[in-house]
């Protein structure tokens, strides 16, 4: 028998009934994404992207269609996953370590040493190491969203869903983020969905780039991206990286004129 | 983090330098007490040069001489008699309207049931209530408090109901993703993130309970500053009644403080921060 996708959506749409009428946010959208496998999903405003996270991870019910994850239909909210939002939306009266393992505490109630040992060593991984007692507004909002990063992996899901996770940082930062990501993931794979705007960073980090259409978003096309990892600072300049994000800023700007 | 008030008023070219008269004025509270006193005193000036009669304004200083005449024991009395309604009421109107807020934002059928009774209730004045619930109360403190609480529960519960509202949707997210029990959403997030509407709501109401109590002793009572106040002017006692008024007045400050206090040493982080 076949290894089920990580990730499976088959002919979904969704439809919002609002106040002023019907929205037909996705139509149609057919995709897998394998185990350990890193999409980056591309395209305009409001094509629905962000709703196409929500439904992985059961927050949103499609309207027709259906999403698998590990070859189990998505019914309801899903523990195995984790969620990196748009802002870090951390809590601001938790130190950075209580941010980190608030998953826990507020599943379970309580939280051990194990867990607070675990959310160390991610703020080592992330980089935040010795800012465990501090307050999220004494941080960066790099930082901040750093933490966020170790607050969605603390519990240890399959799979990570990244709503333009750094859009809100400046552009140096934001490189810098790409980096740490890469050594991340390079150290302990994930399946991971990251939804962005910028050509440039979803080349960088992904093994596959999903290009979405705008509303009702569909998929347009699907392009893998040919560079070997481990990547790194240089992969930025290599022409199979530089190329690829010329053609997608292409695609994209194709639609928009069209 | 500082526990004291932000500094707005330091000019930066006078940091260092030893104290001179601006420095001074610029220190936090002096511009206030020197503006109270200079109002004293005018007051003072003007009530002696125009002669103006005791029943109409008395001179600051025939007020404040009559509370030695009074005695301490008398006003502690009536301070206390006032105290104790004012912040029984204030509690019990703590006791409903958070947990009300937290039914109001948890069912949207509440909201649309129980929400306009609660404006029509808070529409009703309570200074016309106040004799109706004296009757079927009967005499004692019951009938204050319950007063006092109708004054000051209602911005408590629209101003909780809206900071429990306001809490990141992202964190409501992760709080289903989490698939976490619904009481920890509301006390490990929406909670904490309504603390600085709770406070602000506090603030308001700590002075309503005031009000609320001096409006239940003008009603019916024998005993707080209300009542004291009442009972001066009807033997036109008035520089009395203006001393009463300034116990009062006293009163509602210290209780705004205090709530102000207790903002800063239990929930610091709630306060906008001091860069």
């Amino acid at each position: 028998m076949e290894i089920p996708a990580a990730i499976r959506f088959d002919r979904l749409g969704q439809v919002f009934e609002t106040g002023s009428g019907r929205v037909e946010a996705l139509r149609n959208v057919s995709f897998e994404v394998a185990r350990h496998e890193f999409l980056a999903v591309l395209g305009p405003s409001g094509c629905g992207k962000s709703t196409l996270l929500r439904m992985i991870a059961g927050l949103l019910e499609p309207t027709s269609g259906a999403v698998e994850v590990f070859g189990r239909r998505v019914t309801g909210p899903r523990e195995d996953i984790g969620i990196v939002f748009q802002k870090p939306t951390l809590l601001p009266w938790a130190t950075i370590e209580d941010n980190v393992v608030f998953p826990v505490r507020h599943k379970r109630g309580r939280v051990g040493s194990h867990d607070r040992d675990r959310a160390q060593e991610l703020l080592r991984m992330v980089g935040l190491e010795g800012f465990g007692k501090r307050l999220p507004d004494e941080l960066s909002g790099g930082m901040q969203q750093r933490v966020g990063i170790a607050r969605a992996l603390h519990m240890d899901p399959d799979i990570l869903l990244m709503d333009e996770p750094f859009s809100a940082l400046d552009a140096l930062t934001r490189e810098e983020m790409g980096f740490d990501l890469l050594r991340i993931f390079g150290e302990r794979p994930k399946t991971v969905v990251f939804i962005t705007h910028s050509v440039s960073e979803a080349a960088l980090l992904a093994d596959r780039v999903l290009v979405m259409t705008g509303r009702p978003g569909s998929v347009l096309t699907e392009l893998p991206v040919p560079v070997a990892r481990p990547r790194g600072r240089e992969t930025i300049k290599d022409p199979a990286v530089t190329e690829l994000a010329a053609h997608l800023r292409d695609l994209l700007l194709q639609r928009d004129a069209a | 983090m500082s526990l004291s008030m932000p500094d707005f008023s330091q000019p930066e070219s006078t940091k260092g330098k030893r104290p001179d008269l601006r420095r001074i004025l610029a220190a936090p509270g002096v511009a206030a007490i020197l503006t109270i006193l200079g109002t004293v005193a005018l007051w003072e000036l003007a009530a002696r040069t125009l002669n103006i009669p005791s029943y109409l304004l008395p001179a600051p200083s025939s007020i404040f001489s009559t509370f030695p005449s009074i005695g301490a024991e008398r006003w502690a009395g009536h301070v206390w008699a006032t105290l104790r309604v004012a912040l029984l009421g204030f509690g019990l109107a703590i006791a409903i309207a958070i947990p009300l807020a937290i039914a109001l934002v948890r069912s949207p059928a509440l909201n649309r049931t129980l929400y306009p009774l609660l404006v029509i209730v808070q529409s009703t004045p309570v200074v016309a209530i106040a004799p109706i619930i004296i009757v079927v109360l009967g005499a004692g403190d019951a009938p204050r408090i319950v007063i006092t609480t109708l004054i000051c529960f209602f911005p408590m519960v629209v101003s909780t109901a809206t900071g429990l509202a306001a809490t990141p949707p992202e964190l409501i997210e992760l709080s289903r993703s989490l698939r976490a029990p619904g009481f920890r959403e509301i006390t490990q997030i929406r909670l904490p993130f309504a603390v600085p509407y709770i406070f602000s709501a506090l603030k308001i109401s700590v002075t309503l309970a005031v009000i609320g109590a001096v409006v239940a002793e003008f009603c019916a009572s024998d005993a707080g500053v209300g009542y004291f106040i009442q009972f001066s002017t009807s033997m036109f006692k008035l520089p009395q009644a203006w001393a009463g008024l300034f116990v009062l007045a006293a009163m509602s400050l210290a209780l705004f403080q205090a709530v102000s206090w207790a903002q800063k040493l239990l929930f610091p982080w709630s306060l906008p921060r001091k860069r």
